[in-house]
């Protein structure tokens, strides 16, 4: 493991100290993708485990990739659409809400925790929910510990 | 750089591509590189800005976010945009000062205008404004620019109309009136105004005949109906409260013209204001001094002891604690004056959906982005101007209405239009025509249709006018015929790789 000094943020996490959670967030260009940039201009401070992969809307993120995200070692995946009704493409993010919720259901009888896919909805002004989310799902992650995949549970 | 090492890949690891990668686009564009083949790193909003006290974490964050952005970057390919046919007309709705002005620009640049109000004359808010700052009559004003519009022959004016529906896309705009006529045009700019807030029984407003509005105070003022010698004005009236935060800009400057000139009619009538806090902002400060200087008084009280006000039938009594002194002062007044704020209408919040557009939370329409695009919205060909914005004195909602007329011709004055490159693009190959993606576009871009080289075989097709690359079709499509340019599965899942690639080298190293 590197040689990164371990995060501080979750209290909880006792199991491992070395443990650095590697969480893929994918977010809409117009709603959390801008809410994400609004956080930095903001200076909102959060824990840097994090990687943003950019998509037009959440609903262009394909089941497959989620899955390839724990295939590959992600300890968590974060989806984040605008709020319901305030889709820039109308409706997408209700979609993505469905397929979210199916996600999980398959990620269980894969042996994965549910917890560590999460939907949330931070649209373009909302800085601090963005910075709220991350700190949050970074803290249920830590607890959850590694993914199977990388060897826990 | 891009000609002397031959490049063919650009990666930018600097800001946020949503400000700059259209910058950065053009550059190499300029440089003989088609602009898709370009990628940006978000290291700065995203990254050094959000983990300032984590270096080392930060560090590492970084060099993935590159790592991921050139993993992309490999797979990017050169993309066309589409061209569509633009029809060089523009559908302006709302008459007001911000329409008229919009109208009659579009005109003399020679587009044809489709001017769309609700009411029975032109003007709207304009007509009820009688004297700026500046001596002029904007009601006089409006009359005149009402006749101008009217018998301009680039302008066709569809008078006590709604707009019913709007359909299409920039260039290509479909709109039904109320009335049932259907107008066809290239951009729409949206000028349906806002009005001042009228008191739900705030300060006796609607029990008392002497409390007034401020605009309903100077339309008696200027016909010489007001009398009396005492005149209390509060401020702040339906602005900076619960559900209505903001400031109405232009209330406190109305209040400053109101009582200069009760004062200069009337030098010995007792006039207060009583305020919270006065922005007679810019040069407007003048007046606010010229007030104080002329004899009226201010007084300020805190947010959370009001001012109450009781009614006989000839005088108004009004209590008010002076935050300075700390104690309750009572006035007798002739006249209460509230100097309400500007709220939207509710027509606004009808048409938002219809052009896909965003609203604040008070009902305003909120632009693109406050600085590099002031007066768009993400939905192109939609432009914004005047108080359906926000709230903004004439001479702004004027500027606002020329510059919506600006970016509105950068469209018009072409007959053809480069359409958005990121669209869904069909492989009929593997596409058995299911229609699983049909029910999942917004935008009605696609149809199950019979394929011309096989007439067993459904094929689904993609309208690219219509469609606005959300992708939703493609995250849906079981069989991978569905993809999106700039955005294909290959590209994100190398993406997902190349963020995780060293928690697999890891896990490479445990087994």
């Amino acid at each position: 493991m590197s040689s990164t000094a371990p995060d501080e943020i979750s209290e909880s996490n006792v199991g491992d100290e070395s443990f650095e959670p590697k969480i893929i967030v994918f977010c809409c260009n117009w709603c959390s993708y801008a809410g994400a940039d609004l956080a930095g201009v903001s200076r909102l401070q959060m824990p840097p485990h994090f990687r943003v992969i950019r998509v037009m809307c959440s609903a262009r993120v394909d089941p497959e990739f989620v899955l390839r995200a724990f295939q590959k070692g992600a300890d968590g995946v974060l989806v984040a659409g605008c709020h319901p009704a305030d889709c820039h493409y109308i409706g997408g993010n209700y979609r993505t809400r469905r397929r979210i919720a199916l996600l999980r259901i398959l990620l269980q009888q894969f042996g994965f925790d549910p917890g560590r896919l999460k939907l949330e909805w931070i649209s373009a002004g909302e800085g601090e929910k963005f910075q709220k989310t991350i700190i949050e799902f970074t803290n249920t992650v830590n607890e959850l510990g590694p993914s199977p995949i990388r060897g826990g549970d | 750089m891009i000609k002397e090492h031959n490049l063919n890949r650009v990666v930018v690891a600097s800001c946020t591509p949503r400000t700059h990668e259209p910058l950065f686009q053009n550059t190499i564009k300029e440089a003989g590189l088609n602009p898709y083949l370009f990628e940006m790193a978000n290291i700065r909003d995203q990254c050094s800005w959000i983990h300032m006290h984590e270096i080392d974490g930060a560090t590492k964050k970084a060099k993935d976010l590159v790592r991921m952005a050139v993993a992309k970057a490999r797979l990017l390919e050169p993309l066309e945009n589409l061209t569509i046919d633009v029809d060089q007309q523009a559908l302006v709705i709302g008459g007001g000062a911000t329409g008229m002005v919009a109208a009659l620009e579009l005109a003399k640049q020679g587009m044809k205008v489709h001017l769309v109000e609700r009411e029975i004359e032109l003007g709207g808010n304009m007509r009820k404004l009688h004297y700026l700052t500046s001596g002029e009559d904007p009601s006089k004003l409006a009359e005149a620019l009402s006749k101008e519009v009217n018998s301009n022959s680039n302008i066709k004016v569809h008078m006590q109309t709604s707009v019913k529906s709007i359909d299409g896309y920039v260039g290509n705009f479909k709109t039904t009136l109320d009335n049932g006529e259907r107008v066809e045009h290239g951009v729409v700019i949206l000028a349906v105004g806002g009005q001042e807030y009228k008191p739900k029984g705030e300060y006796l407003y609607g029990v008392n005949p002497n409390v007034l509005t401020l605009l309903e105070f100077k339309e008696k003022l200027k016909k010489d109906e007001i009398d009396g010698d005492s005149y209390v004005f509060i401020q702040c009236v339906g602005s900076r409260e619960e559900g209505y935060p903001n400031c109405s800009r232009v209330c406190c400057t109305g209040t400053m013209t109101a009582a200069i000139k009760i004062k200069k009619k009337s030098p010995d009538a007792k006039v207060f204001v009583l305020f919270r806090d006065i922005r007679t902002y810019g040069f407007r400060e003048a007046y606010y001094k010229e007030a104080a200087d002329s004899g009226v008084t201010f007084v300020r009280f805190e947010d959370d002891v009001r001012p109450i006000v009781r009614g006989t039938e000839n005088k108004l009594g009004v209590a008010v604690t002076d935050e300075d002194t700390g104690k309750e002062i009572t006035l007798t007044a002739d006249y209460l004056i509230l100097a309400s704020g500007t709220r939207p209408y509710a027509e606004s919040e009808a048409l938002a959906p219809m052009l896909k557009v965003p609203m604040t939370k008070e009902g305003f329409f909120l632009e693109a982005h406050m600085k590099l695009r002031p007066v768009d919205f993400a939905t192109e060909g939609v432009y914004l101007a005047g108080l359906s914005h926000g709230p903004k004195f004439l001479e702004e909602s004027i500027g606002q209405g020329l510059a919506a007329v600006s970016r509105a011709m950068t469209i018009l004055s072409k007959k053809t239009l480069e359409a958005e490159g990121i669209v869904a693009n069909l492989d009929e190959t593997l596409c058995d025509g299911c229609g699983i993606c049909v029910p999942t576009c917004e935008y009605k871009a696609l149809e199950i249709i019979i394929d011309k080289k096989d007439e067993k075989k459904k094929l689904v097709d993609v309208n690219v006018g219509l469609c606005k690359g959300c992708g939703a079709c493609v995250g849906a499509c079981p069989s991978g015929a569905l993809t999106q340019k700039g955005f294909r599965d290959e590209q994100i899942v190398a993406m997902i790789d190349a963020a995780l690639e060293s928690t697999t080298e890891e896990q490479e190293v445990r087994q």
